[in-house]
């Protein structure tokens, strides 16, 4: 009988880093949509690092900075008592920072599609910055929230090198499902990596569909 | 009274142009604003709304200052609340026609009276994509009057409505403008049509 629990693993690291970021991510892509500065293009391009950086590349920083031997890691361990490397917490900072271009780059570039008379409209009826936020943008800008959100759900799911640089592959702990199928094909094991495979597949294809029904439905014409 | 005076650079195709106005309105008057495209009609309403500031100016309406340029001062478009009609209505998609009012204000015979004066009562539960032009135009004056603001801002605002629905409407908002004590300035391209509302004119080029 095969471990399922890469399997949970996965879903729960995915669940909590898509929440993350919902959460950091969309006051981030607001702020970027609104004007343009030097230190907003530096901060875009950094946000968009990861989608062309070697995960391995960006796993091994993420390793060096956070290790309790040095620096922050050392600094984290001793003051909070915290540690990163080869625990759970690190590989949902590693997904956080991997997928923030997933969520970020299409909600803010929906907020940049949407005109700016609605968020003016919004103003001149007495309501804040942050209500306008919530009661007019973030409405009307649900596909691509949707669609961001599934993506960055889809894409913690097949990470491996940045997630196998900082967790390595500790059961129950930091063995994800991409990793298992790894070790299992290592050990020869492919009904094993067959399983994890087929899920990942089955639970990824699901995602993708549902983004393209969703989105379809949502541009239906109001005379169809 | 509203007393402006302001001094704003605009781009336009024609190259770089210095919109300047200097101009006291009478609180409660009906003023039409007109001239060319690209002469700065919106951008002066909307330096009015605290929405794009000028370079320099000074607005006073009814006593508060809303804009100094001298002393820094501008208070932002929430505290000024001045009721806006945009050119291109701005409606919000997520939002019913109930809801464009009641996002507005909470005062729930208002906006029944709104619904009526905009004849709006049955489509109440649509969303402007529902709507046509001509519906989503009237919602959008009735969203800026359900603040019931003391400066009216009205950018092309009968433009999608028919002869008959416009003189019906304008006969409405006649009675609104002078219960809630209004001044309201309202840009348009066909001055003409507005002489039976508006007390005075300004033109800018």
């Amino acid at each position: 009988m095969t471990d399922l629990s890469p399997i949970w693993l996965t879903l729960k690291l995915a669940a909590i880093t898509t929440l993350l970021l919902l959460i950091i991510g969309l006051p981030v892509a607001w702020w970027l949509s609104r004007g343009r500065s030097v230190i907003k293009t530096i901060i875009e391009a950094i946000i968009t690092m990861p989608l062309v950086l070697p995960p391995s590349v960006l796993g091994f920083y993420l390793l060096l900075a956070f290790s309790p031997q040095r620096g922050v890691g050392k600094w984290l361990q001793q003051t909070f008592d915290v540690q990163f490397v080869f625990s759970f917490k690190g590989l949902v900072l590693a997904s956080f920072i991997y997928s923030m271009p997933f969520m970020i780059a299409p909600v803010k570039s929906a907020l940049q599609q949407l005109p700016t008379t609605l968020a003016q409209a919004s103003y001149t009826l007495g309501k804040t910055r942050w209500q306008t936020f919530i009661k007019v943008l973030l409405p009307n800008i649900k596909p691509s929230l949707f669609t961001a959100s599934v993506l960055t759900f889809a894409h913690t799911l097949g990470e491996f090198g940045v997630v196998l640089m900082i967790g390595g592959s500790i059961p129950n702990v930091t063995r994800v499902a991409s990793i298992a199928v790894y070790d299992s094909v290592e050990r020869m094991d492919y009904a094993s990596a067959n399983t994890y495979s087929l899920i990942l597949l089955c639970i990824t294809f699901i995602m993708v569909i549902s983004v393209f029904l969703f989105n379809k439905y949502q541009a239906k014409s109001p005379l169809d | 009274m509203i007393s402006i005076d302001i001094e704003k650079n605009l781009k336009t195709y024609q190259g770089k142009r210095v919109l300047k106005i200097s101009r006291n309105f009478p609180a409660g008057s009906i003023t039409k604003i007109y001239g060319p495209s690209g002469a700065g009609k919106t951008t002066f309403l909307k330096i009015i709304a605290g929405l794009v500031t000028p370079e320099d100016g000074k607005i006073v309406v009814n006593g508060t200052v809303w804009l100094d340029s001298v002393t820094g001062v501008s208070l932002p478009p929430q505290k000024r609340m001045a009721g806006f009609v945009f050119q291109d209505y701005a409606l919000f998609p997520n939002m019913t026609v109930r809801q464009h009012l009641e996002y507005a204000t909470d005062n729930t015979n208002w906006i029944t009276r709104l619904l009526a004066i905009g004849k709006l009562e049955t489509l109440d539960q649509h969303r402007p994509e529902y709507l046509s032009g001509g519906q989503q135009q009237r919602l959008a004056i009735l969203r800026a009057l359900a603040i019931r603001p003391k400066l009216l801002l009205m950018d092309e605002p009968f433009s999608a409505l028919d002869a008959e629905m416009k003189q019906a409407l304008i006969a409405e908002l006649k009675i609104i403008f002078k219960e809630l004590g209004s001044t309201v300035l309202i840009v348009t391209h066909n001055p003409q049509e507005l002489d039976e509302l508006t007390t005075s004119g300004l033109l800018i080029e």
